[in-house]
């Protein structure tokens, strides 16, 4: 049964947002989410992109407030 | 039908690492992309930081890269690995703070110590080299001595100018072409473009050799400054990532103040509340400043008269500010700005 995670990165400027997801996904199951919490503006591209080439899905990327939120389903 | 061979290719984002990639890539090879993230790379950091910037895309050009190859690319947080690379280089610094040759040699030597973590059995590594680019880590002599210390050897391939060194192992072996890899030479690009043309890239990022703030004079004075000011050479990612933020001035050894240059520098700089003493103007516009050292308070009242000098007071009777202790202790205190001849020009890191 897939589960779900958090990360959260706040206070982080890229890339390591993207390090501490990628090391966090490391660790997950196809089929797990990780939900992400980000400060740096940067994170809108990075973490998509970084999702893109790892052939993940991004299922939310959008600011709330000072924050950016990622949702990301593990694909492999 | 012959196993597909696997390769690890160092990905800086410039156009040589994105080019070596690719023509290894031709030939059939699985390639993955890794990057390492020293704390000094230019990427990412002042361009979320300036608010100036904000009209440039915030794209970090590794993982650019790596989409426009269609590759993985794992970035790697080595921070604390590095330290021992930028203070302890076996052979020497370049023209400012740069360990070329011993950065490269790490890099190297990382790549395999993480593809073997990793489990990913790559059989070899791929550099963007080129000889002759990079006056200290790309020459003739230098080339022998990244393959031999990382002790990969001659499982390095530099798909560049592999023409103008010995074959290593995938050429040997026949795992690329050698006859279909690059001579290329010197700090011409004009290959390099032509190859990126050939390949349909009408996009990359700036030559090799700016993506480390290293190799920067300014950023090297502040580095050494710091180090001089503690009396030991040591540093944590705070301290680098301060350093390529606002405007420094160093009125006296013991402190320094950092006036935040733009919006986007104040905000980041205001993160460090809890960790210095701040200075936040309330009765006209201005920079928000923070204060690394040991102020006394004296020194706070001098540096908030400094930090006059750089806000909208600058000729008002009086500036008042707010003054926060990192316990959160906040008092109000108004200062004359000092005048333009009172900043002296050696305050300035």
């Amino acid at each position: 049964m897939s589960e779900q995670h958090a990360l959260d990165a706040s206070g982080l400027l890229c890339p390591l947002p993207v390090i501490r997801t990628q090391d966090a996904i490391k660790g997950l199951a196809a089929g797990d989410r990780l939900l992400v919490t980000a400060t740096d503006p940067g994170t809108m591209h990075d973490i998509p992109a970084w999702v893109r080439v790892h052939g993940h899905v991004l299922r939310k990327a959008e600011p709330d407030a000072d924050r950016f939120l990622f949702e990301i389903e593990v694909r492999c | 039908m012959a196993e597909q061979k696997r390769a690890v290719a160092l990905i800086s984002g410039g156009l040589d690492s994105m080019l070596a990639a690719k023509v290894v890539m031709e030939q059939g090879v699985h390639v993955e992309g890794v990057n390492f993230y020293t704390g000094f790379c230019v990427e990412g950091h002042t361009h979320a930081i300036r608010r100036a910037k904000r009209d440039r895309e915030k794209r970090n050009n590794a993982l650019w890269v790596a989409e426009q190859l269609g590759i993985k690319l794992h970035i790697v947080d080595v921070i604390e690995e590095y330290k021992d690379v930028l203070l302890n280089p076996k052979h020497g610094y370049g023209a400012n703070v740069n360990p070329c040759l011993d950065c490269k040699i790490f890099m190297v030597k990382k790549a395999e110590t993480w593809s073997f973590m990793e489990d990913n059995n790559f059989d070899f590594i791929v550099t963007g080299e080129v000889m002759g680019q990079r006056p200290m880590s790309q020459r003739k002599e230098t080339m022998p001595i990244i393959a031999r210390e990382s002790g990969v050897e001659d499982r390095l391939l530099r798909p560049l100018c592999a023409k103008h060194l010995p074959p290593t192992l995938p050429e040997r072996e026949g795992w690329v072409d050698r006859e279909a890899l690059y001579d290329f030479h010197g700090r011409n690009r004009k290959p390099q473009i032509a190859l990126a043309r050939r390949y349909g890239f009408t996009d990359w990022a700036q030559p090799a050799g700016g993506c480390c703030f290293l190799t920067n004079p300014d950023y090297a004075k502040k580095l050494r400054d710091l180090w001089e000011a503690r009396g030991t050479r040591d540093y944590e990612l705070d301290d680098i990532m301060l350093l390529k933020v606002g405007r420094h001035l160093r009125p006296a050894s013991h402190y320094k103040l950092i006036l935040g240059r733009e919006e986007g520098e104040n905000r980041y700089l205001e993160g460090y509340r809890n960790t210095f003493v701040s200075l936040k103007p309330t009765s006209h516009n201005g920079p928000f400043g923070v204060i690394d050292g040991n102020p006394s308070p004296d020194d706070i009242e001098f540096a908030a008269r400094i930090l006059g000098r750089y806000s909208q007071a600058r000729n008002a009777p009086n500036l008042t500010l707010e003054v926060r202790l990192p316990d959160g202790t906040i008092n109000p205190l108004t200062v004359r700005a000092l005048s333009a001849d009172e900043i002296a020009e050696d305050w300035h890191v």
